[in-house]
């Protein structure tokens, strides 16, 4: 008896045949129901903003909304371009080129997301140790080219896709 | 579990008793025999239960009248305040629910700490209540982010973030969360659906804590295994009882002067401000009752780290009764635990205050010592100390030290003089 136990029969196979489509049939119920919690189409429609930037002046900044974040958009004068490009990447805790934070030919346009890579707050403008950003929920302090050079905040701020449609006019997204 | 089998005394009674033994069960919870020397910390179990109960009822109303949508639940929430009748008073006893609720929960815990109530075989008990704390949390939290005042669109913001900390899949589980590429209407929408839906889990799990506790009955402050029934007991109708109902007058007398009296103390000002994504608020603070755990987020210089210390901070508990190496359960008997347990008290009030105040100068570094001593309290003291203590002797009953003297020699003296 112990024997014919043992052997694989027919009843194991319609067992394991059975537990893998009931699995797979789970699992087609499943998914539906986590996935409809991504963002939706008309989330995903207010994928680009495009914004009118002839009024900035040198040394001012304006914030916009895209995707439901702010997007901090700066008009640098040339101390500052030259004070973001002073800067040594060995000081900088998350390494990045102040050129590759921006368009080539279009310097002084900083363009990135107003959110603070930490947990998400916006940060203060003209504020901190490092005359560029500062976050008042847990003290992040970033330079002049949105880089995070104090506080908890892991990374630099994100630079959103963006692209010049002409020499007034900004498409973010 | 009372040892003889319950007859109901009428015939219908016993028809329907038969085919469900729903009288059987109210018997049980009648007669259910309790430790005689329970004092008022054993009271919060039924004042936990009556703050569900009106977190429930207020919250089922409130919902008849809020909507849960960005550009309307700010105004709704205010039509509540000054339209509907009575709507100032749920939505201030809903709001200031959630305090007293954590208030309680919190006393109840610690209670449960001091005597011992984790340890074997209550270890279920405690695992199912730590779930039940959990799930508070999640609860208070979404509720809190539903008015969509400055505070609920920041503290949405920055919690749900703490996600993003997740290496690899943070973002995509952030965005998921969200529903929208940052704290959004989607968000809302499902922050409300789950919010009327958590407190329903928690009475399941109420339920099961309250099965799981009936299994070996109550703990004592004594901390010692008794016989059911016995002279150690007293049947909880109508002793317990009473005595509950009297700790639940007083627990009400002081929630009531929250509502009517200071109703928009334990909140914070800046929720009366419309939600607004372009404007963090320059101090973003939890509710007073997460404070502790944000606390400790804030006193790693890591996101990743901060996050998975806070995190740990509540999960560490879920071990604690294999932790703690003690054989005596009551602190009553733990000369040295008693002491190492109020430096933890000390310490969960210090995280607590210095999370309210700006992660600077020295609340940094408050707030650096006490997260490491809340590890250090469970990681090394609760083994060591359980470990080498030299307990103090513990009586062989509750009615010993009493009537044959022992632990409390002054009780002993005083009914030996009356003899």
């Amino acid at each position: 008896m112990s024997k014919e136990e043992k052997k694989v029969n027919r009843r194991d196979f319609l067992f394991t045949a059975s537990y893998t489509v009931g699995a797979v049939g789970v699992g087609a119920v499943i998914w539906p129901m986590i996935d409809q919690m991504n963002p939706d189409k008309a989330q995903q429609a207010l994928a680009t903003t495009e914004v009118d930037i002839s009024n900035i002046e040198p040394g001012k900044s304006i914030t916009v909304l895209w995707r439901g974040k702010p997007v901090f958009l700066k008009r640098r004068t040339s101390d500052e371009i030259a004070e973001a490009r002073a800067v040594k990447l060995d000081d900088l805790p998350d390494p990045q080129k102040d050129e590759d934070r921006v368009k080539e030919g279009k310097d002084e346009w900083l363009v990135m997301l107003g959110v603070c890579t930490h947990l998400g707050c916006v940060p203060l403008k003209d504020k901190g140790d490092f005359n560029g950003w500062f976050c008042p929920c847990h003290g992040s302090h970033y330079d002049v080219s949105g880089r995070i050079r104090k506080g908890p905040a892991p990374t630099n701020m994100e630079i959103p896709k963006f692209e010049f449609v002409d020499s007034n006019t900004i498409k973010i997204g | 579990m009372s040892e003889h089998e319950y007859v109901p005394k009428s015939k219908a009674a016993k028809w329907f008793n038969d085919r469900l033994p729903l009288l059987t069960l109210g018997a049980h919870l009648t007669d259910y025999p309790t430790p005689k020397n329970l004092n008022y910390w054993w009271t919060f179990g039924g004042i936990l239960t009556f703050c569900l109960i009106t977190q429930i009822v207020t919250g089922i109303v409130l919902a008849m009248h809020y909507v849960a949508h960005a550009d309307l639940a700010f105004a709704s929430v205010e039509h509540i305040m000054r339209d509907v009748n009575y709507g100032w008073l749920i939505r201030y006893i809903h709001s200031n629910g959630a305090s007293m609720f954590f208030l309680a929960v919190y006393i109840h815990i610690f209670r449960s700490l001091f005597y011992g109530s984790y340890k074997s075989p209550r270890e279920v008990i405690w695992i199912i209540g730590l779930m039940i704390y959990l799930l508070m949390m999640a609860a208070a939290f979404m509720g809190y982010v539903l008015p969509w005042g400055q505070m609920s669109f920041w503290g949405a913001t920055v919690i749900t973030n703490l996600f993003s900390a997740i290496p690899l899949v943070g973002d995509s589980i952030t965005t998921w969360l969200w529903g929208a590429y940052s704290v959004d209407n989607p968000t809302l929408n499902r922050f409300f659906s789950l919010h009327y839906l958590i407190p329903f889990l928690i009475l399941g799990l109420v339920v099961l804590h309250i099965w799981a506790l009936h299994v070996p009955g109550n703990n004592n402050p004594v901390g010692i295994d008794i016989k059911k029934p016995s002279k150690d007991t007293v049947p909880f109708h109508p002793y317990i009882t009473i005595k509950d109902a009297f700790a639940l007058l007083v627990f009400m007398i002081i929630f009531a002067g929250f509502v009517f009296f200071t109703p928009n103390v334990l909140g914070h000002s800046d929720n009366y401000i419309p939600a607004n994504p372009l404007v963090t608020p320059a101090h973003i603070v939890p509710e007073w009752y997460l404070l502790p755990f944000y606390a400790i987020l804030r006193s790693v210089p890591d996101k990743l780290g901060g996050v998975i210390l806070m995190f740990s901070a509540i999960f560490i508990l879920f071990v604690l009764p294999w932790l703690d190496t003690s054989k005596v359960r009551s602190a009553v008997f733990r000369p040295i635990y008693r002491q190492f347990f109020w430096i933890l008290v000390i310490d969960v009030l210090m995280l607590g205050y210095v999370g309210a105040m700006p992660a600077e100068g020295i609340y940094l570094v408050l707030a650096r010592v006490g997260t490491i001593y809340y590890f250090l309290h469970f990681i090394v003291v609760m083994p060591v100390v359980g470990y080498l203590e030299k307990t103090d002797p513990i009586p062989m009953s509750i009615s010993e030290p009493v009537l044959i003297g022992g632990a409390e020699p002054s009780l002993a003296r005083k009914v030996n003089d009356k003899v």
